[in-house]
């Protein structure tokens, strides 16, 4: 039998179709389901039978209706016209549902990733008999106030131009012809790409290059690297959207991919209304003017929330092409990896641990090993990074659960929140005895140039403290602060001063809300100074009790709120201050 | 869909080949729709109703919601209805009472429709979603001063078996009011496997204010079968919808006990044969709850608003169980009843620690509260967590071991609940009330240790000599 062009509906049950005299389909080919066309993607095939995952609600479908095949792969559409707007887990503008559909996601809307009406500028950087490979840039399209949409030849495509045009075109209408062993290609604006194969690269660099975020905790403890990844696990209510948020806001990227894996409504609200409002520290414009946001809510189809991270990597890749550095949030993993497991429940195979199928841990390490820093492909040797910010939300807070632990064996960062700060609204609630970084020793180099000899330095002395205070606080439970010897009684009040004057971050505070590298190296030499003056004043023989009541502490402890461009002088006052005061402390005596 | 369900006669059959707790298979049938809803009459019979949980060439598998007992494999009849599962709703619902599956139990007639409306409900597009930031006031210092709630919440009571979060949500829904506003209020109340006593004492209270004609209830008790649970909610959320965003209503949602309610889809899920997840729970609990909870919220360019207050029992206390987790992971926060507090006597028993609404900052400060708001809550968490640890410390090594400061984070922990957390059960606080309360008592600390709080907030509103904790 030849390969039929149809099958028909055998079952369904939830999101998962089977679909017989489908003979013929490939593994993950988009398959039309029903008399509404509803969008799904073949995950499994036996025989004739091809089991059929809807990214849309399966309610009301019937045995005997239509399955259509399409003959291509799960694809997003990558071209002008992707930054600044809003997707849903597979590629459609929400925007333009909410225009056609109403205020309710309703089924069966086919709708492209890319406007086929709006024209775009496109100014050529190539001429005629010049010869390209995939990854060359055709030209420019200016996206957004800041991206510079580079139009590139698609992968694994070359050959010389014959006829190239500026001018202004739709993301459909050729803009170059290309000749290649006699053959002419026809070139536009717009590529496709499937969305679980990694566009491919030259090489891959070491992530030497810190990613600055603006947030202490980060950028002096556990640092990540551009093209590195990290994640942040935590418990309900520690606050891992609100640091996803402040990295996608803050984070030195120049293009973010902000992708609501099966989270609440109201989130994405959210972002959808700052981020058009919020200032870009960088650039000056607005953040949505480098950002573009995928959602798949938690009461959207199950299937499409297990796409959607993988139409934000794809997303993320195309623009690392164009040598930018980028980052995606994938707020969370674990909602990505429970649409996984009830996919596979429904498909009955064998599960591994907490019903979770056994190929969890490849399907995410094969997504984490999708950043990079990398030599991007063609003739000439550029360079771009894709950073990922994975949000784990492990059932009860526990870290021991498979999502969790499968993703500390794929990321070099790991930022854990704890249920205890976030209870004393200690914010970031990130536990610094227990987190990690591995990017630290490839950016002390970096840091030792473009921050200070000192930093890292004085990172490991504030962690010594603060491994220090750990110990001395179980002491303190036992038998009471009194009890300790002066000098760790002094060491306590320092180690608290780390803990709310500098670790702790107030992500609603105009000012405080981002921390330059400059501020937060200052930030650190203020707290080391006092550590020094105490140390001095201990040892000639100032009591605990008196150190404790120094007023420079509560200016110290307002520090953050200096704006980062008044702080070096700030920085001097305050040195000032704190010698000033420990020297009339040691002379009183 | 509606238009060609209505094609598809109703079709009967006698072919039932199998039942199993909630389940009952039908074979021989045709082009039955996944989600269909069949209505079955048994042997004795009797009228039940059911859904297609899962539809095969020629098998179907149907949820029997009043439950599996009298249905045999020889006469019962079974007729798939071509239709989804709907309701009918009008204006004139408000001030009725139905059973879980939506049938009126008060007396009244049957509700002439001016929609049927489908209970499952479509997602809202997050771009037409508007963002929640109107301050509602509830009266409450725990909610609104620290965990302060706002129209288009989600925002759930943790609780526990004994604890009165009952008598804490009538008084929410006696008390809350938006400032300023005067707009069309109402509340749905939707019970699932409660007592007879606990619905009877929300229907009191809701009649005891006057205000019985805004109130529309969906009744499940604990002696009603228990799938009918897994509709309950949906039919509440669907009327809740209507009226929210057709009649300009602001309407409240009170669902109670969800934890009764993830029982329900446990069995299913078991009678399935499905792969579990924790604790015997489905894998796609996370998503059904969702689909509950997040039928929540405003719409741009619409004047009602949804909020939701469920209510779940965490059993054996325990915040870490699959209901209370996964019902965090998905709604705006949560309050959490501590049967600590409640021994000593306190009421409401809310635990401000572990309790958190996520669009607070929205809805408070300046214009809406006032500007003090987020810094007077900030201080008094810190201070009241503080105290707490110190209280565990002194259970060790004895007060006098204790620093001056901890002394007084311990004396400020004490004093808090017993003056901020504890009111009477009709105490209808003002925010301002609550506000200074808040600074009242925090001005027994030193003015320089308000770290948390904006200097000049400090400046004005602080109370220089206050007498709170100066007694010893």
């Amino acid at each position: 039998m030849g390969n039929q062009k149809t099958g028909r509906i055998k079952s369904i049950a939830g999101p998962l179709v089977i679909a017989k005299d489908m003979r013929g389909c490939e593994m993950y080919e988009v398959v039309r389901v029903g008399q509404e066309g509803l969008m799904g993607e073949i995950i499994k095939l036996i025989q004739d039978l091809a089991y059929v995952q809807v990214y849309e609600d399966t309610t009301g479908l019937k045995p005997g209706e239509e399955v259509v095949r399409t003959g291509a792969p799960v694809s997003v559409e990558l071209g002008p016209g992707i930054i600044t707007n809003f997707y849903d887990g597979i590629q459609r503008p929400l925007l333009e549902i909410k225009n056609q559909a109403g205020d309710y996601i309703t089924r069966g809307i086919n709708l492209p990733g890319l406007d086929p009406d709006k024209k775009w500028d496109f100014t050529a950087t190539v001429k005629k008999g010049d010869e390209l490979i995939g990854g060359d840039y055709l030209g420019e399209v200016q996206e957004s106030k800041v991206i510079k949409h580079r139009i590139m030849v698609p992968p694994g495509i070359q050959g010389k131009v014959v006829e190239i045009k500026s001018g202004s075109f739709t993301v459909n209408e050729v803009i170059a012809i290309l000749e290649s062993g006699g053959k002419k290609i026809e070139l536009t604006m717009k590529q496709k790409w499937p969305v679980r194969i990694g566009r491919p690269l030259k090489k891959k660099l070491d992530p030497e290059v810190p990613l600055l975020t603006g947030q202490r905790i980060y950028d002096t403890f556990f640092p990540i690297a551009k093209g590195g990844t990290a994640a942040i696990p935590g418990g309900f209510g520690t606050g891992k959207t609100v640091s996803q948020h402040q990295l996608a806001k803050w984070a030195d990227s120049q293009v973010v991919v902000y992708v609501g894996c099966g989270e609440r409504g109201n989130e994405m609200t959210e972002v959808l209304i700052t981020f058009p409002e919020l200032d870009d520290p960088s650039t000056g414009e607005k953040l949505m003017e480098r950002s573009t946001l995928i959602a798949n809510t938690s009461n959207m189809p199950v299937a499409a929330r297990e796409a959607s991270i993988y139409t934000g990597v794809t997303i993320a890749e195309y623009y690392r092409d164009m040598e930018y550095d980028v980052a995606l949030m994938a707020d969370s993993s674990s909602r990505w990896a429970e649409a996984l497991r009830e996919i596979s429940g429904r498909l009955e195979e064998m599960p591994g641990e907490e019903g979770f199928p056994a190929y969890l841990g490849t399907r995410l390490a094969d997504f984490y090993e999708r950043a990079g820093r990398v030599v991007t492909l063609g003739s000439q040797e550029r360079f771009g990074s894709v950073s990922i910010i994975g949000a784990v939300s492990p059932p009860g807070g526990d870290f021991s659960e498979p999502v969790a632990q499968n993703t500390l064996r794929v990321v070099s960062a790991f930022w854990a929140l704890d249920t205890n700060l976030a209870d004393r609204r200690h914010f970031p609630a990130i536990n610094w005895l227990t987190s990690y970084s591995l990017y630290l020793d490839f950016v002390k180099p970096w840091f030792d140039q473009n921050v200070g000899k000192e930093f890292q330095g004085l990172r490991g002395d504030m962690m010594a403290l603060l491994e220090q205070e750990a110990e001395l606080q179980e002491i303190v439970q036992l038998v009471g602060q009194d009890a300790l010897p002066e000098s760790d009684r002094a060491l306590l009040e320092v180690a608290r001063m780390i803990r709310e004057d500098y670790l702790q971050q107030h992500a609603y505070h105009e000012i405080d809300s981002y921390c330059s590298k400059e501020k937060q190296y200052l930030m650190l030499k203020i707290i080391m100074k006092f550590y020094q003056e105490v140390n001095k004043a201990i040892e000639s023989g100032v009591g605990a009790n008196r150190i404790a009541a120094v007023k420079v502490k509560d200016e110290i402890a307002r520090m953050k709120y200096t704006p980062n461009q008044d702080f070096p002088k700030r920085y001097e006052e305050l040195i000032q201050s704190i010698e000033g005061e420990f020297e009339s402390l040691r002379n009183q005596k | 869909m509606s238009e060609q369900a209505k094609d598809i006669k109703s079709r009967e059959y006698r072919s039932v080949t199998q039942v199993a707790g909630p389940l009952m298979i039908v074979e021989g049938v045709e082009e039955v729709a996944y989600g269909e809803v069949v209505y079955i009459r048994t042997p004795g019979g009797e009228n039940r109703m059911g859904q297609v949980l899962e539809s095969q060439e020629n098998v179907a598998i149907v949820q029997v919601f009043e439950g599996t007992r009298g249905l045999d494999t020889d006469q019962t009849r079974v007729r798939f209805a071509g239709d989804i599962m709907r309701i009918s709703l009008s204006k004139e619902i408000l001030g009725r009472s139905f059973d879980g599956l939506g049938r009126p139990i008060d007396g009244g007639p049957e509700i002439i429709p001016e929609a049927r409306l489908s209970i499952t409900g479509a997602a809202i597009n997050p771009t037409a979603r508007a963002y929640p930031n109107e301050f509602i006031q509830t009266g409450i210092s725990t909610i609104d001063g620290m965990n302060t709630l706002v129209r288009g919440q989600k925002l759930p009571i943790f609780s526990g078996s004994g604890l009165p979060h009952n008598e804490l949500a009538a008084q929410i829904a006696r008390q809350a009011t938006v400032l300023g506003s005067e707009e069309p209020f109402s509340v749905i109340f939707a019970a699932m496997g409660i007592t007879h006593e606990e619905a009877n004492f929300f229907i009191n209270s809701f009649e005891s204010t006057g205000a019985l004609e805004r109130i529309v209830s969906f009744i499940n008790l604990a002696d009603d079968p228990a799938i009918e649970r897994i509709i309950t909610p949906r039919m509440a959320l669907t009327t809740a919808e209507f009226l929210a965003f057709n009649y300009d209503t602001h309407v409240l949602v009170i669902l109670t006990d969800m934890t009764n309610y993830c029982e329900a889809l446990r069995e299913i899920s078991s009678a399935r044969e499905e792969v579990p997840g924790r604790r015997g729970y489905p894998g796609y609990m996370y998503t059904d709850l969702a689909t509950n909870y997040e039928r929540a919220g405003r719409i741009i360019g619409k004047r009602g608003s949804i909020t939701q207050m469920p209510i779940l029992s965490m059993p054996d206390d325990d915040i870490t169980h699959p209901v209370p987790d996964l019902t965090g992971y998905i709604t705006e926060g949560q309050f959490v009843l501590s049967r600590e507090l409640h021994r000593k006597g306190i009421y409401p028993p809310v635990d401000v620690l572990p309790s958190l609404s996520r669009l607070m900052n929205e809805g408070i400060g300046e214009g809406r509260t006032r500007a003090d708001h987020l810094g007077v809550s900030d201080q008094c968490y810190s201070g009241y967590a503080e105290g707490r640890d110190v209280r565990s410390l002194v259970a060790v090594v004895g007060e006098e071991a204790l620093s001056e400061r901890d002394r007084l984070n311990l004396k400020f922990a004490e004093v808090f609940e017993e003056r901020f957390v504890t009111q009477g059960v009709d105490e209808n606080r003002t925010i301002e009330q609550t506000l200074d309360l808040g600074w009242e008592l925090l001005s027994m600390f030193p003015e320089g240790e308000l770290k948390r709080i904006d200097e000049k907030y400090v400046k004005q509103y602080y109370k220089k000599g206050s007498q709170v904790g100066a007694g010893d």
